[in-house]
């Protein structure tokens, strides 16, 4: 298979829209996707699969965030199992795990990487 | 001496895993590994996670550069053609000769497809490979129906994939039931059961007798007993076939229906040529499962690095997870062995099925089924085994006791036991590493490999690990996570000494990390116990569940429920008509609950304002059904109605209810009044209840329904109004300040030294000179109080996060309802399938 690393980068929403500390749910072209913000640390937004994968309903985006083993995690808020921020893996089910977006801040402007 | 040069063809999983073990053994011969497929070997074990969103890069199992690094050389794409065997070289498609000394055969298998007409259809499409799931994928987007052929176990996995992405899916199976290898008929109908309620449409006994172009879908399927189904694409599951076409071309010895016929030592009919895996039979048979060709490349790793090991066949139980079924079986599952028994359970409300096999004398276990529940399946594969004897009962492992169940502790395994079959890892392997250092579950993983691989041991690694340490005296951590050494009620007296106000102070001066689901929320609970600030302040906002963020309770299609307090519940006739027609008017669904009051379901997250808005001006106040704090005050009519009643116990009841709402605790609790001793209101099963007397009230405390119901203890007699609210304030105060993190009154008095005897000394008489601080603890939150739905309303930032999406006004497309008894309910699996097919 050959992958065409060729992305476009699509403003989703502003800075302001995100909820420090937690998460906020965007549409982008049809699939829902979880916006995490965390002004704290290094990387500052994460984007995942907003549908939880266990729970089959589009919750992500209204789980808690924290840290297992130093690694940035969110809790489903259904079942609480958790997937960390960066890979999308879940912790407690090797067998599932959350798709993962590109996604940067440019200015106050919050971009999604489409490929 | 010139190095020894051997050549692997096939890096599948057990060719590398071959690889891996030689390099491994240190033996220094010249490895070359040669795949068809044009990356390296990756778990195929785990192909169906991609359908649920992993990457496909995330099931390598090596890159190039692992190879590199091993000294190995390694070429992809491109298949060996030739073998010849008196050079001893193979030879490539592109034409390239690598000659060989010894040469391991490790091709696996190819998915059989029935030579059925019509099966080369472009739509028809079979599932082994990356590729074939890339192929799989692309077609599904122009396609509503999917069918697998096949009802065995990787037929079930591909139904699963399909339903991941979405199609209408059917089974179709020749055999008159499913994984007809693994279980009996009676495993089988349960597991068809579940399956079929899951929305998976199964046809067993169908014979396919052609494929032709459908009417309404791409494909017509007609079957011998004249029946037929169209679809839009067909996934081919129907078993496998080794691939032995290279030893076939070279003479070595196949079986009859296929397989490079090995002894013992892995060896084929070459003596220089071994075959592993899939493409292998081994005394008549082929293993289908990713261990035993494990078990057979460690054998001849350590054959070329000197020792004798030999392959012994292999143990195939299997326990899987098929459709979100539980599934396993064990051994003779069948119960074919001459002269065994069979115990039976099968309960058909529960969906589960289990069948025990033994021996003639009931003693030994042969073979287990577990259909919808596998919680024994550790226990009984030790059984089998390790040849445990069986208890005298064996039907206890299966039947749901009333009592204990008997358990196999892992203590009582014998060092040989094995745990993790993936990774030949024993119970001695596990005590080994432990005696090496190693303090947790995951330290034994990192170590032996255990659990690393399908997983299914992880579970009985854990308690193993555990149950070891704490014989050891490894003291046991009472942190309520990793992020704080300190327990719940440790924390609350940081917080209160300190006057610590935040999580992020909290942290910063008594924790570490960043905090998780289980701290956050606890320490936010101890922050609203003691200084009562609204839950949504913006630093508080991270720290809430989503039923305290939302103000509202997460339902299971993350619709929320609304549920107003109805003090006492006595309601005006005006209210309850508010109510129906808030319902009414955003179609929730409407039922009393347990509580006295009504709870409205199925509003979605940019409703709930909208829903609070309206109730709110009718004067309702938020019920707080979402929080870890007051449920309701249940009464009964009293003396105002009742011709026995002495107290107007609705009145106290509302008094009471009134007092505490809002306050915040290590858990919810709830509280009843009586109007006199028939208690109507069941005031004894409440964390607290009040039972009124001709001269006052008694006092109940640390009653609970729900799970482990307990009866309250009556704590104080024949109170007076005011002494009756002293006694409550310090009570609950007091229970905030002590109880563990999630420990209702119940379970707290159960745990407290002194029991009742000792609360009664701490409240009544004062004995920690601590009542006066815990009354003016609770005069300041019961003075502080305000409606949060109320106080959310009136401000635009806070009821910005009530939006589904920040950039749509779209709605949750995820939500579907049905109509059931006149009300909405959540559409389930398979009518969410028609729902969704028929709106696209
Ligand atoms: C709605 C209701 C059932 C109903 O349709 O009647 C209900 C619904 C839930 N109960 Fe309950 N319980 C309801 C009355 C009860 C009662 C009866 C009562 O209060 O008189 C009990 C037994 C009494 C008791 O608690 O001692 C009860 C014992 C539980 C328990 C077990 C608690 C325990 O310590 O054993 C849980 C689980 C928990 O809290 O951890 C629970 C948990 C729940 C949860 C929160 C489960 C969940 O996480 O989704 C449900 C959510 C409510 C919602 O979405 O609105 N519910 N639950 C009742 C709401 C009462 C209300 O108006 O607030
Ligand atoms: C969807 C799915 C789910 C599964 N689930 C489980 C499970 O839960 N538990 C379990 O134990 N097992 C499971 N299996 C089975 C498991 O994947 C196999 O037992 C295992 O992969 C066998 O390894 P192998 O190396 O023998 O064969 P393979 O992994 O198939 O590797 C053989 C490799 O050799 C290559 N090859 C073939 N011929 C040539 C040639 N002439 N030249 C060069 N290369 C060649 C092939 O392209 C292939 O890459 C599952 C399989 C599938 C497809
Ligand atoms: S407890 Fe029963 S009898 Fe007593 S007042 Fe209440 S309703 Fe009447
Ligand atoms: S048994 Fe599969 S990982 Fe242990």
């Amino acid at each position: 298979m050959t992958a065409v690393e060729k992305f476009e980068w699509q403003q989703i929403c502003e800075r302001q829209d995100l909820v420090p500390g937690s998460g906020v749910c965007a549409l982008v072209e049809g699939e829902q996707v979880a916006l995490f913000y965390l002004p704290e640390e290094e990387r500052a937004v994460y984007a995942l699969a907003n549908r939880d994968p266990i729970g089959n309903a589009n919750v992500m985006s209204r789980g808690i965030i924290g840290d297992l083993g130093g690694k940035l995690v969110v809790a489903s808020p259904l079942y609480k199992q958790h997937f960390e921020l960066a890979s999308g893996n879940c912790v407690e089910d090797e067998s599932v795990c959350l798709e993962v977006y590109k996604v940067r801040l440019d200015g106050d402007h919050v971009l999604i990487g489409r490929g | 001496m010139e190095q020894r040069k051997i050549v692997v063809v096939g890096n599948g999983m057990v060719g590398h895993h071959f690889v891996q073990t030689l390099v491994e053994s240190g033996s220094g011969d010249a490895i070359t590994i040669l795949g068809e497929e044009p990356r390296p070997a990756y778990d195929r074990v785990h192909l169906s996670d991609v359908f649920a969103g992993r990457a496909p890069e995330e099931l390598a199992m090596a890159t190039r550069g692992t190879y590199q690094q091993w000294g190995v050389d390694a070429h992809f794409g491109d298949p060996v053609v030739t073998i010849e065997r008196n050079a001893k070289v193979v030879v490539t498609e592109l034409g390239r000769r690598f000659s060989y000394d010894k040469l391991v055969l490790a091709t696996g298998s190819y998915p059989f497809v029935p030579p059925v007409p019509g099966s080369d259809h472009k739509r028809c499409l079979t599932y082994r490979t990356i590729d074939d799931l890339g192929a799989i994928k692309s077609r599904s987007k122009d396609s509503t129906v999917g069918v697998v052929v096949g009802g065995g176990l990787l037929g079930l996995e591909c139904a699963n994939a399909l339903q991941n992405l979405g199609l209408q899916t059917h089974v179709v199976e020749f055999a008159p039931g499913l994984m007809g290898v693994q279980l009996d008929d009676g495993g089988s109908r349960m597991l068809r059961r579940k399956v079929e309620a899951l929305g998976v449409q199964v046809h067993t006994g169908k014979n396919t007798r052609h494929i032709v172009p459908g009417d309404e879908h791409a494909l017509r399927m007609d079957f011998a007993d004249e029946s037929s189904l169209e679809t839009d694409l067909i996934v081919f599951s129907a078993g496998i076939r080794p691939r032995d076409n290279l030893a076939r071309d070279a003479e070595l010895v196949v079986g009859e229906r296929g397989g490079i016929v090995i002894d013992y030592k892995c060896k084929t009919t070459d003596t220089d040529i071994f075959a592993i895996g899939e493409c292998a039979l081994f005394g008549g048979r082929i293993y289908g499962l990713v261990a035993p060709g494990y078990r057979m490349a460690e054998a001849v790793a350590a054959q070329l690095a000197g020792d004798d090991v030999q392959f012994q066949g292999a143990d195939m139980s299997t326990k899987l997870k098929l459709l979100g079924v539980d599934v396993g079986s064990i051994g003779d599952a069948h119960g074919r062995t001459e002269g065994s028994m069979s115990f039976v359970f099968s309960d058909e409300r529960e969906e589960y099925y289990k069948r025990l096999v033994t021996s003639a004398d009931g003693k030994q276990l042969l073979g287990a089924v577990l259909v919808g529940d596998c919680t024994s399946y550790d226990t009984l594969l030790q059984y089998h085994l390790n040849g445990i004897e069986l208890p005298a009962d064996p039907q206890g492992l299966i039947v749901p006791a009333s009592g204990e169940q008997p358990t196999l502790g892992v203590a009582a395994l014998p060092a040989t036991a094995m745990v993790c079959s993936c990774h030949n890892v024993t119970k001695g392997d596990i005590l080994c590493a432990i005696d090496g250092g190693c303090c947790s579950a995951g330290e034994v993983k990192g170590v032996t490999r255990a659990s690393s691989g399908c997983g299914g041991c992880s579970a009985m690694l854990k308690n193993l690990v555990d149950d070891e340490l704490l014989a050891r005296g490894v003291s046991v951590d009472k942190s309520i996570c990793e992020h704080f050494p300190h327990t719940r009620q440790e924390l609350y007296h940081l917080a209160q000494v300190g006057e610590v106000k935040s999580f992020d102070a909290m942290i910063a001066d008594h924790g570490q990390g960043r905090g998780c689901d289980i701290c956050k929320p606890a320490v936010g609970s101890i922050m609203a116990s003691l200084w009562n600030e609204h839950v949504l302040d913006a630093r508080h906002v991270p720290l809430q569940d989503t039923n305290d963020t939302f103000m509202a309770n997460m339902q299971k299609d993350g619709t929320y429920s609304v549920v107003p307090r109805v003090a006492g519940g006595e309601i005006t006739p005006d209210k309850l008509i508010v109510l129906g027609e808030v319902a009414k008017k955003y179609d929730l669904y409407t039922k009393i609950t347990g509580g006295q009051r009504v709870d409205l379901f199925g509003a979605r997250l940019d409703q709930l304002p909208d829903i609070w808005r309206l109730l709110v001006d009718a004067g309702f106040e938020t019920g707080h059904a979402y929080g870890k704090a007051l449920r309701t005050v249940k009464s009964c009519v009293g003396s105002s109605w009742c011709r026995y009643g002495v107290q107007d116990s609705v009145a106290m009841a509302i008094a009471v209810e009134g007092r505490y709402k809002g306050l915040r605790a290590p858990h919810k609790f709830k509280s009843a009044v009586s109007g006199c001793t028939r208690e109507c209101a069941e005031a004894q099963s409440k964390d607290f209840g009040i039972i009124a007397t001709e001269n006052g009230w008694n006092l109940y405390v640390c009653g609970n329904g729900g799970m482990k119901p307990r009866h309250a203890d009556l704590f104080a007699t024949d109170l007076d109004d005011q002494t009756l609210i002293k006694y409550i304030d310090r009570f609950l105060m007091f229970y905030i300040r002590t109880a563990d993190r999630l420990q209702r009154t119940s379970v707290w008095m159960d745990n407290l030294e002194g029991g009742i005897e000792y609360l009664r000394e701490v409240v009544i008489e004062d004995s920690l000179g601590i009542a006066a601080e815990l009354e003016a603890q609770m005069a300041h939150v019961v003075g502080t109080y305000a409606c949060e739905w109320k106080e959310t309303l009136q401000d635009p930032q806070k009821l910005k996060r009530f939006r589904q999406f920040v950039n749509s006004d779209e709605a949750d497309s995820g939500v579907v309802f049905v109509r059931e008894r006149e009300q909405v309910r959540p559409a389930r699996p398979d009518e969410r399938l028609r729902l969704v097919a028929v709106t696209k």
